[in-house]
């Protein structure tokens, strides 16, 4: 690494790359109250926004494009602050720069597909209007549609006809709302294909709104979990999707092994924490478990929920593995269920692991005798107490 | 001679600048029934809707009282011109206005108010001025609301009594209406002609509700369209026929 020192960006006007947001947004109504509170940066390219449908995604989305006003917090993309509630600065939504395809498209009916996307572009001459949108329109391969009307292209044209419309503007942020959300597989990929070649090209902050994993894993660089107004987990698609790092108290409900637990160190470097299971009894339990990183300060409290078919039961201490938690324990009990045999296991922690019938009879499985419980680091669920 | 011409030229001369006002007042008022959330927004609606079920004379009888000499109104018409408002067709033209407000008004703010949001809002995120979104989106894809405010507008000025009759007298080619115009054949027993002239604004207001009708063919069956077809129902939503009943 160099020495050279890096050239400090003046403390006046420091020029933060990408879109910055904390914002806060409460909405109070009968019955349901929300709050939505987040702090997050979005680097060029694609940040995947991911969460159940009430999670405060559409309301991020809304906050940004200047649709709805925080009750506090900032704003700001590429260092030009849209939004700052201490300074009292609100950029009107028109004179905001921000790119925003809303999942119903809202395409203008009487307008036809040209028409419609020239429609951000009023200022510039008529000239160059119709070359900039016809160039596009060629490059989302919708340009013989241009003397249609949105009412009669297909739905998949219509995604294209909206994100030519905002793409053409050359927003500073674009926000996606679930835009391919009703479309088929193969229409989907080769927007997405369009739009990553956009991107290339032009290196936008963008925010994208899906219920989708494969959009997930197609366009992400990063992934930003919410739940109910809040930021969960953040990390690469790879990490959110397999291991969702938080989870919440209804995912880890189908859990058999749920154990409180206390962070005791973290490992930045290797994506991973070690936690020590069952805090809550007088004396913590001997059992220490690596699990995913999630955000967590050493010392603080958190849920581990393991599958019971996720372990794997050794009769003898196990080498040369992969799997990174192994832990001597005692078969207490051995029940059939079925087709499948439910072993409890005293190892410090009282583990319940599932087992096929034709592993106990290979293994010759019975109470009382001493085991291995084998548990890869990414089973380990995790979510908040 | 069996219809009498003059007045009704009158009738229709009077409906013509009666209904051009109200789209040049009303459009701007419409804009703002349907979009302000003012906490008392409720009030000015009420009062605009008021001409629909207050009775013709009592509006008239306040009109005269507000046009004539003793108000500030009158006074400052008959400094300017000479004489007063009352019984003067410039007098009638304002009556006409205020007393056919709601019939273009409230089809004019149904229309504007059934216009997807979420095309307002993307016309500002492309940066558009509340001005451009106001002609470039709310405008056209309320244009049949327009039409049919307009043309209420003008089949009611056509057709309104008490207030002209209050206002304006029965002064032949200046306040003589084609309504006040049968009222005085009947009055004269002169049944033919009274008839004719019901007869020409009866086909009249025909034709007209037929367009306000014709314009919104799906108006009823709107609720019928599902969330998918938000296309069709966008361009096909605006106003609902709102013609406030009398």
């Amino acid at each position: 690494m160099s020495l050279t020192p890096m050239p400090h960006p003046t403390p006046a006007n420091p020029v933060e790359a990408g879109l910055t947001a904390s914002l806060h947004k409460s909405f109070v109504s009968a019955g349901r109250d929300f709050v939505l509170d987040l702090n997050f940066c979005a680097a060029p390219g694609f940040t995947i926004l991911f969460g159940a449908s009430g999670a405060g995604k559409t309301t991020l989305l809304d906050c940004v494009a200047g649709l709805l006003t925080p009750d506090s917090g900032r704003i700001a993309v590429n260092g030009r602050v849209l939004f700052d509630s201490k300074d009292h600065l609100n950029v009107p939504v028109a004179k905001r720069g921000v790119g925003y395809v809303i999942q119903e498209l809202a395409l203008f009916p009487h307008l036809t597909v040209q028409q419609n996307a020239e429609y951000g572009l009023a200022h510039l001459s008529r000239a160059e209007r119709s070359q900039r949108v016809a160039a596009m329109l060629q490059e989302f391969r919708i340009g013989h549609l241009r003397g249609h009307f949105p009412g009669s292209v297909s739905g998949g044209e219509r995604q294209r006809v909206a994100l030519v419309r905002t793409l053409v503007t050359d927003p500073s942020v674009l926000l996606l709302d679930e835009p391919l959300a009703a479309l088929d597989a193969p229409t989907k990929s080769r927007i997405l294909d369009d739009l990553r070649r956009w991107n290339q090209a032009h290196r936008v902050p963008i925010l994208y709104v899906t219920h989708s994993r494969e959009e997930v894993l197609a366009l992400g660089d990063d992934v930003l979990v919410l739940d109910h107004g809040r930021m969960i987990a953040q990390g690469t698609p790879h990490q959110v999707l397999r291991a969702p790092v938080q989870e919440t108290v209804a995912q880890l409900a189908g859990f058999e092994n749920v154990f409180d637990a206390i962070v005791e160190s973290v490992h930045e470097d290797r994506g991973t924490m070690i936690c020590r299971l069952g805090f809550c009894r007088a004396e913590a339990s001997g059992v220490v478990i690596e699990t995913p990183l999630v955000r967590a300060e050493i010392g603080s409290r958190l849920r581990v929920g393991i599958r019971a078919g996720d372990i794997l039961l050794a009769i003898a201490a196990p080498v040369g593995l992969s799997a990174r938690n192994v832990i001597a324990g005692k078969l207490l009990s051995l029940e059939r269920r079925d087709m499948m045999m439910a072993a409890r296991v005293d190892c410090g922690v009282e583990m319940k692991v599932h087992l096929t019938l034709a592993a106990r009879d290979a293994l010759q499985l019975e109470a009382g005798r001493e085991v291995w419980l084998v548990i890869k680091t990414h089973s380990c669920h995790l979510m908040q107490r | 001679m069996l219809i009498d011409w003059q007045a009704f030229r009158l009738t229709l001369e009077l409906a013509a600048v009666v209904s051009a006002s109200l789209l040049a007042g009303g459009l701007p008022l419409a804009y703002w029934l349907a979009f302000s959330r003012w906490r008392w927004k409720f009030l000015v609606e009420a009062t605009v809707a008021l001409p629909i079920v207050l009775p013709p004379t009592v509006l008239g009888f306040y009109l005269l009282l507000a046009l004539g000499s003793h108000s500030p109104l009158g006074r400052w018409w008959q400094a300017l011109t000479g004489h007063t408002l009352a019984f003067t067709l410039p007098g009638l033209v304002i009556g006409s206005i205020l007393y056919s407000l709601p019939f273009a008004v409230q089809p004019f703010a149904a229309a504007f108010s059934s216009v997807d949001r979420k095309l307002i809002s993307t016309s500002a995120i492309l940066g558009a001025s509340p001005c451009r979104t106001f002609t470039r989106v709310i405008v056209p894809l309320s244009k049949p609301g327009l039409v049919t405010g307009v043309v209420l507008a003008f089949a009611h000025t056509m057709g309104e009594f008490g207030v002209v009759l209050m206002v304006g007298g029965n002064i032949p080619g200046v306040t003589r209406t084609a309504s006040i115009a049968i009222y005085d054949q009947v009055q004269a027993f002169d049944y033919r002609a009274a008839n004719a002239m019901a007869l020409l604004l009866l086909v009249l207001s025909f034709i007209a509700m037929a367009l306000v009708y014709g314009l919104n063919p799906r108006g009823l069956n709107r609720r019928r369209l599902n969330h998918g077809e938000w296309n069709q129902v966008s361009r096909n939503r605006a106003a609902t026929p709102t013609a406030p009943v009398e």
